[in-house]
């Protein structure tokens, strides 16, 4: 493009054009008795919350259109505190808007950049002190600089082991063992396969040994769905078949992708699926991933029945329950 | 002389005997600020930020972070008698025997979702203007900086009660951990003092909550401000506004006033929400148990992209020489968001080395004229979008009678087709605005008026535009693309051979754009009619 080409003229600010608030006192009355009614809205507001505060029971609800059932208590305390809020907002930009001065005013802006002399004068000065510091030279200090002061992160790093303590076995192990019974959850009973109808899910947990408490941690791992079919439904080979109970089959309810209780059981499919990201599950087939993110099937507790015909565990889980980590090796 | 400014007199004076700021206040007293709509966006993110430490210190006065096991005997008669941990008992507490307790978590919940949106918006507002061009790249990475943080912060609050619902994003949390190779297990067992859930994390996430981060923030936005501070406001482009100065209104009394009063109305906006609108109701989830689950868990919004990039992953993992690394956690969880803040991040470095361009720039751009830029923004926006569609897949499936797996399948084909799609759209339509604009100018307004002319023509009626208006359209630079030869004028190869031909192609890219009218092609239209 080349220079005889005129770009169009900045016209420059336009001229300001006075409110009626400028020019007609009566007006600007007006302006100022608005912004006080906005003020004294907000002092009857505050009044309203601190009534509410201490008159209206805060078991009282009555019934609101779209809102359904309201507490009383809570709702004009709120409302008392936000009107009180808003209109010390809107009293106070109205009088910025109508009575303050509103002539836009320009500012210089200064280039950010000092001028050439102080710039040269900085960098030589920043040379000078590099220099005097003789980094450059002496460069067996800078190295010993940089190793110590980068292995003093070190001790904040390994003041933190003490979080808490090695993984050693823990994410492989479960608190299923040979012959642990099954029992529901809640309720810690015992279950026999007649309790369970064919289509039926359970929830249950390993019986707990005498003396022990059932922690939080324990239930994350532990966690195990009942689901009873119809023998013949089952596609699964001999071994898994051999780890059923008269169509009654046992999965780990810890989804193998990230941990999420795999609690939807869809009785026409068969399928269980994990509310969390949709990982499927197919019963039939040993749990097999059939959609969603999940890479793993849910691993399969072997069960039978004791002597007593309770359900029991035939042995511990084959595999880590859970999502996956570094060390687990299948 | 009024009472008035006898006080303010002899209070300036006092001041000024104390500390010698006279000539520094005085100046920054009235600092200029350019007046815009989309200006107010920070202002929301910083006085949520305000309402936020506000109502959160009133929440710690009741909130007990521990997961020790209680038995609940207040006041809420369905949970009554049953086990849960302290953290989700005082939270009840607060909700329901703490008079005032259920509006200030209301509150502060809503401010923080306000939080996010805010700094989302005010990102947006200043990725498309071109806000963060020279000298401002500072700024923009601590923005970026107190997005990232502000999205911990938001899930660690909310994580806090330790309700069915949040301790299940904790233990997804606590599956991403796991799923790092090699140090993966043990930083999972640090973090949470032993086997999930433990006793540990809640209390240890409050601190990081109410303390560590929240400290950051307060440093960072400080930083933030005193940038904008001193590098003075951009502003739009207009009649009488240059590179060289700021048009606006001074700092007191009518900016202060107005800011002031726009703090309390969001204030009073928070406080209504909270006053009406449920958020959170963590009575209806129930206490944290691992082996429990609600149908249609979800975050929020700002987790939710991750959330559906997670879903949406492929079911891969790598088992080999005894050890499992499980890409369908590392891909959606880790890689690709880590890959979009880092572009984020370095973003104006990446347009000042595509455009080669070093100036300061004080006057925004209009979106349009940078369409590029404004395509590469909606691109990020269109996939953003189209992961969290699928993070409320399972939702959406229900409200619209869909299946899962069609918006699943939706949603894994059109997070690869759509935000392409949405870039050629996008820079299409920028370079049509930027055509209408230079029709505008040429041509005038189409006033929409048709007038029949004697002879029995109808036409319509074009408006020519008030200068202002003109100068407005057309007063943005249109730099031409870098040139960068292929060999010097002795036939010597540039030894930036390839990087410098990649440079000049991106550079291409960016300036394509339609010519802005000038005053000269105005004037020989005008010559033609004659």
């Amino acid at each position: 493009m080349s220079n005889d080409i005129q770009k169009f003229q900045d016209p420059g600010l336009p001229e300001h054009v006075h409110r009626k608030t400028d020019v007609d006192p009566k007006a600007a009355d007006r302006a100022e008795r608005q912004v006080a009614v906005l003020f004294i809205l907000s002092a009857l507001s505050t009044v309203l919350a601190i009534y509410s505060y201490i008159f209206i029971a805060d078991d009282l609800f009555f019934f609101l259109p779209v809102m359904g059932d309201t507490n009383a208590h809570q709702l004009f305390l709120g409302l008392g505190m936000a009107f009180a809020l808003l209109f010390i907002g809107l009293g106070l930009v109205h009088w910025a808007k109508m009575l303050m001065p509103d002539t836009e005013v320009i500012a210089e802006r200064h280039e950010l950049r000092s001028p050439d002399e102080d710039r040269s004068d900085f960098v030589r000065t920043v040379k000078e002190q590099a220099g005097a510091a003789g980094l450059g030279r002496r460069s067996l200090i800078k190295r010993t600089l940089g190793l110590a002061l980068g292995i003093s992160a070190l001790t904040p790093l390994v003041m933190l082991r003490d979080l808490g303590p090695l993984p050693k076995k823990k994410l492989e192990q479960t608190s299923w063992k040979k012959g642990t019974r099954l029992v529901t959850d809640p309720g810690d009973r015992p279950i026999r396969p007649e309790d369970l109808e064919v289509g039926a899910v359970a929830q249950v947990l390993p019986e707990l040994v005498e003396g022990k408490e059932r922690h939080l941690s324990d239930i994350a791992k532990d966690a195990v769905l009942l689901i009873r079919l119809r023998p013949s439904e089952f596609q699964l080979d001999a071994e898994r078949l051999s780890w059923t109970h008269d169509g009654i089959i046992a999965f780990s309810k810890i989804c193998s992708h990230m941990g999420c209780a795999v609690a939807l059981y869809e009785q026409q499919t068969k399928h269980l699926l994990c509310p969390c990201h949709q990982s499927t599950f197919d019963v039939t087939r040993a749990a097999k991933v059939i959609f969603g993110p999940s890479a793993r099937p849910l691993p399969q507790l072997a069960i039978t029945v004791d002597a007593d015909g309770y359900l029991v565990a035939q042995q511990p889980f084959t595999e880590s329950v859970g999502p996956s980590y570094w060390e687990r090796s299948s | 002389m009024s009472k008035i400014e006898r006080i303010g007199g002899n209070v300036a004076g006092y001041v000024d005997d104390r500390t010698g700021a006279a000539k520094w206040l005085r100046k920054n007293l009235t600092k200029v600020f350019p007046d815009h709509w989309s200006f107010m966006l920070g202002e929301v993110v910083l006085y949520s930020f305000i309402i936020l430490l506000l109502s959160g210190t009133f929440l710690t006065f009741w909130f007990d972070p521990s997961q020790r096991e209680v038995i609940y005997q207040g006041s809420y008669e369905p949970l009554k008698d049953i086990k849960m941990s302290a953290a989700y008992a005082s939270t009840l507490h607060i909700s329901f025997d703490v008079r005032g307790g259920l509006l200030m978590r209301q509150i502060h919940h809503w401010a923080a979702l306000i939080f996010m949106a805010g700094m989302i918006a005010h990102l947006m507002r200043v990725f498309f203007t071109g806000a963060f061009r020279k000298p401002r790249e500072a700024n923009w990475l601590i923005g970026v900086g107190l997005v990232t943080l502000g999205i911990v912060e938001g899930f660690l609050g909310y994580s806090l009660p330790d309700d069915l619902l949040s301790g299940t994003g904790i233990r997804i949390a606590e599956a991403i951990i796991q799923a790092l190779p090699v140090v993966g297990s043990y930083l999972a067992f640090f973090a949470f003092g032993g086997a999930f859930p433990g006793e540990a994390f809640i209390p240890r996430i409050f601190t990081v909550h109410v303390l560590l981060l929240p400290g950051i923030f307060l440093a960072l936005i400080t930083v933030h401000l005193m940038l904008v501070w001193y590098q003075k406001h951009t502003q739009y482009p207009g009649p009488g506004r240059t590179e060289k100065n700021v048009v606006g209104y001074p700092l007191m009394p009518i900016y202060m006033a107005k800011a002031g009063g726009f703090f309390f109305i969001v204030f009073g906006v928070t406080a209504l929400l909270g006053a009406v609108a449920s958020i959170n109701p963590i009575w209806l989830y129930g206490p944290y148990n691992p082996g429990q689950i609600s149908a249609g868990s979800q975050p929020d919004f700002y987790m939710g992209w991750l959330d559906g990039l997670v879903r949406m992953a492929p079911p891969i993992e790598t088992h080999a020489f005894g050890h499992t690394i499980s890409w369908n956690i590392l891909i959606p969880g880790l890689i690709i968001p880590g890959i979009l803040f880092t572009l984020m991040a370095v973003y104006p470095f990446i347009e000042s080395w595509m455009t080669g361009d070093k100036s300061e720039h004080h006057i925004l751009e209009r979106p349009r004229n940078n369409p590029n830029r404004t395509a590469i923004g909606a691109m990020s926006l269109a996939f953003i979008l189209v992961v969290l569609i699928n993070g409320g897949n399972d939702i959406i499936a229900t409200n619209f009678h869909l299946t899962i797996n069609q918006i699943m399948w939706f949603t894994r084909i059109g997070v690869i087709v759509i935000p392409p799609l949405v870039f050629v759209i996008t820079k299409r339509i920028c370079l049509s605005l930027q055509r209408a604009d230079r029709e505008k100018v040429l041509h005038g307004r189409e006033t929409g008026r048709l007038v029949m002319l004697p002879h029995g023509e109808f036409v319509e009626v074009h408006e020519e535009l008030t200068p202002e208006q003109k100068f407005t359209l057309t007063q943005h630079e249109q730099p031409a693309a870098l040139v960068v030869p292929n060999a010097d004028a002795n036939g010597v190869l540039n030894p930036q051979g390839l990087k410098g031909k990649i440079r000049a192609r991106f550079s291409q890219a960016h300036v394509e754009q339609i010519q802005a009218p000038t005053e000269s092609e105005a004037k020989a239209l005008e010559g033609g009619h004659h």
